[in-house]
């Protein structure tokens, strides 16, 4: 009795330890740091203020959020435009092809963003492949400004993310019934009204989860803007970078990133609303 | 029709996924300075690396800090599958639910919350900051890994381990582990994996007295395109191929006995 206790124990206690003090004590002080004051000498100063989320209001940042909301959400709907069509074909290709055809979007997904961004600047470039190629083609005189744009960083974000959003959508779909799909046809539905009534709300999961697979990485990947966009391109995740690293302003950082958890269990809620309401009505 | 349309639009999502990675790949065996022009085939590139003294130390490093926190994610996220799923205890739910928050919570997030607790108890940064990260967030993908591995498991053998005597202990250690090895394995490798390619945390959470190749590449690549660079990253990218494949067969081993 004492010895499986012990087992137990020791197997339940050491994951909750290390999540107390790597995951809760951290997050805890940071919700502490972003209601105190910056302190040139020690970064933070012991004096409460609701200053570092009333900036944010403040145009300048203000903006940079915006910029960012608008980036992350033509991400994440780039990626659902791409990645829906073809997680579907994955899920119906025939049962040989597709161990090999999901191998390929798992390699990439477990692949350094960091290299495969690299990839993109070889290709992107003013003298690089792209515009190597369009001129021996004939089809322009002059390299196009490709890097150093908006574009480039939308280019990039989609690239590396778009695994994250056929590998959720392919599990979902895999999970469908494909008896449904015939019931429906059965019913005289039509192909549109196939895909309005039936594929899409049992899809629906699949695509919550991908999207905040996407979405929320595409605000804090602060290496694509900066190496893929111009001077101009700031997000989230470069802001924080910055306060953390460059102004010192602890306190703003904090602020900052408890607004993208927050954000980010808003996304929790939905996926959570979306899957159990599948699971009360099946067949919806 | 259809078929050829379906067919040609996969092709394109994969030629999205995989032209700029090969491009890469090509141009780091060309003889030329200038990374667009084909020069014929040299490796003098890969040469030039393996002169490199500081790149060398940093891969040592990186590979370093990999074998460790891999090894002591997969024990933690092991024993953590392993408890969620036999037993019931108070904070189970949460428990569980707070290996899947770890999973989509934001990196930079996570690299600056550590930065913070490691600052709060005067911790340098260097080795053990950077170790102590990389193993908080390899524990939820091993567990997860493992969990799914768990979820096709026969509870009666377990029962019957029970019914003669076996304690909990043997039970983990004659039964349970060896069933899902091939998910603990993949877990491994999936954790070296992400622990040789973070960035986003990893940035936080080093100091300049312990250089690590990603953060490496991360200064280089900032400087422009370098020949250097695409053989470096030419052969993390072949490393991460295998290691990735190994782990994928490894999971499906099993699952279609």
């Amino acid at each position: 009795m004492t010895e499986t206790s012990l087992f137990k124990r020791l197997s339940i206690g050491v994951i909750s330890l290390w999540l107390v003090f790597f995951a809760v004590v951290p997050a805890g002080l940071v919700v502490i740091v972003s209601f105190l004051s910056r302190d040139p000498a020690q970064l933070v100063a012991p004096v409460p203020t609701f200053e570092n989320y009333t900036r944010f209001f403040d145009p300048v940042f203000y903006q940079v959020f915006l910029d960012s909301l608008v980036l992350a959400l033509s991400t994440a709907l780039a990626c659902l435009a791409v990645g829906y069509p073809f997680a579907y074909i994955l899920a119906r290709s025939r049962r040989r092809a597709k161990s090999l055809m999901l191998m390929l979007v798992i390699i990439p997904f477990w692949t350094s963003s960091l290299i495969r961004t690299y990839a993109l600047i070889i290709l992107l470039k003013a003298n690089g492949v792209v515009n190597s190629l369009l001129i021996a083609l004939g089809l322009i005189d002059e390299p196009l400004m490709m890097l150093y744009t908006d574009g480039a960083v939308l280019i990039g974000l989609v690239y590396s993310l778009l695994p994250f959003m056929i590998l959720p959508l392919y599990a979902q779909m895999e999970k469908l019934d494909v008896s449904l799909l015939e019931a429906a046809s059965d019913l005289y539905a039509g192909k549109v009204a196939r895909f309005f009534h039936v594929t899409l709300p049992l899809t629906t999961p699949g695509i919550v989860a991908g999207f905040m697979l996407t979405f929320l990485p595409s605000f804090c990947m602060f290496y694509i803007p900066d190496l893929l966009g111009g001077a101009k391109t700031m997000l989230v995740g470069n802001l924080i970078k910055n306060q953390f690293l460059t102004s010192r302003d602890w306190p703003f950082g904090a602020a900052a990133s408890i607004i993208l958890t927050v954000l980010m269990v808003v996304l929790l809620a939905v996926y959570r609303q979306s899957s159990r309401r599948l699971e009360r009505e099946p067949a919806a | 029709m259809i078929r050829i349309v379906k067919a040609a639009y996969v092709s394109l999502v994969y030629a999205f996924l995989y032209v700029p990675i090969l491009v890469l790949v090509v141009f780091a065996f060309n003889d030329s300075r200038v990374a667009t022009n084909w020069q014929g085939f040299s490796l003098r590139w890969f040469a030039k690396l393996f002169g490199n003294e500081t790149l060398l130390g940093a891969a040592v490093n990186s590979v370093l800090v990999g074998v460790l926190a891999a090894t002591l994610a997969t024990a933690i996220g092991t024993l953590a599958a392993v408890a969620i799923y036999r037993y019931r205890f108070l904070g189970r739910k949460v428990l569980s639910t707070a290996v899947y928050i770890l999973t989509i919570q934001p990196d930079i997030v996570m690299g600056i919350s550590l930065l913070v607790l490691f600052m709060a108890v005067r911790m340098p940064l260097g080795f053990t900051t950077l170790l102590l990260a990389h193993v908080t967030f390899c524990i939820p993908f091993v567990t997860i890994t493992v969990l799914g591995r768990l979820k096709g498991f026969d509870t009666h053998i377990v029962e019957a381990a029970q019914d003669l005597g076996a304690s909990e202990y043997e039970i983990f250690l004659r039964i349970i582990l060896p069933m899902i090895l091939p998910a603990v394995a993949a877990g491994w490798l999936l954790s070296f994996t992400l622990s040789l390619d973070d960035v986003m945390v990893s940035f936080f959470v080093t100091g300049p007295s312990f250089e690590i190749l990603p953060l490496k590449i991360y200064a280089m690549v900032k400087l422009g395109v370098k020949p250097e660079v695409n053989a470096l990253s030419a052969i993390l990218l072949v490393l991460t191929f295998c290691i990735v494949f190994a782990a994928q067969l490894m999971m499906k081993e099993r699952r279609e006995k």
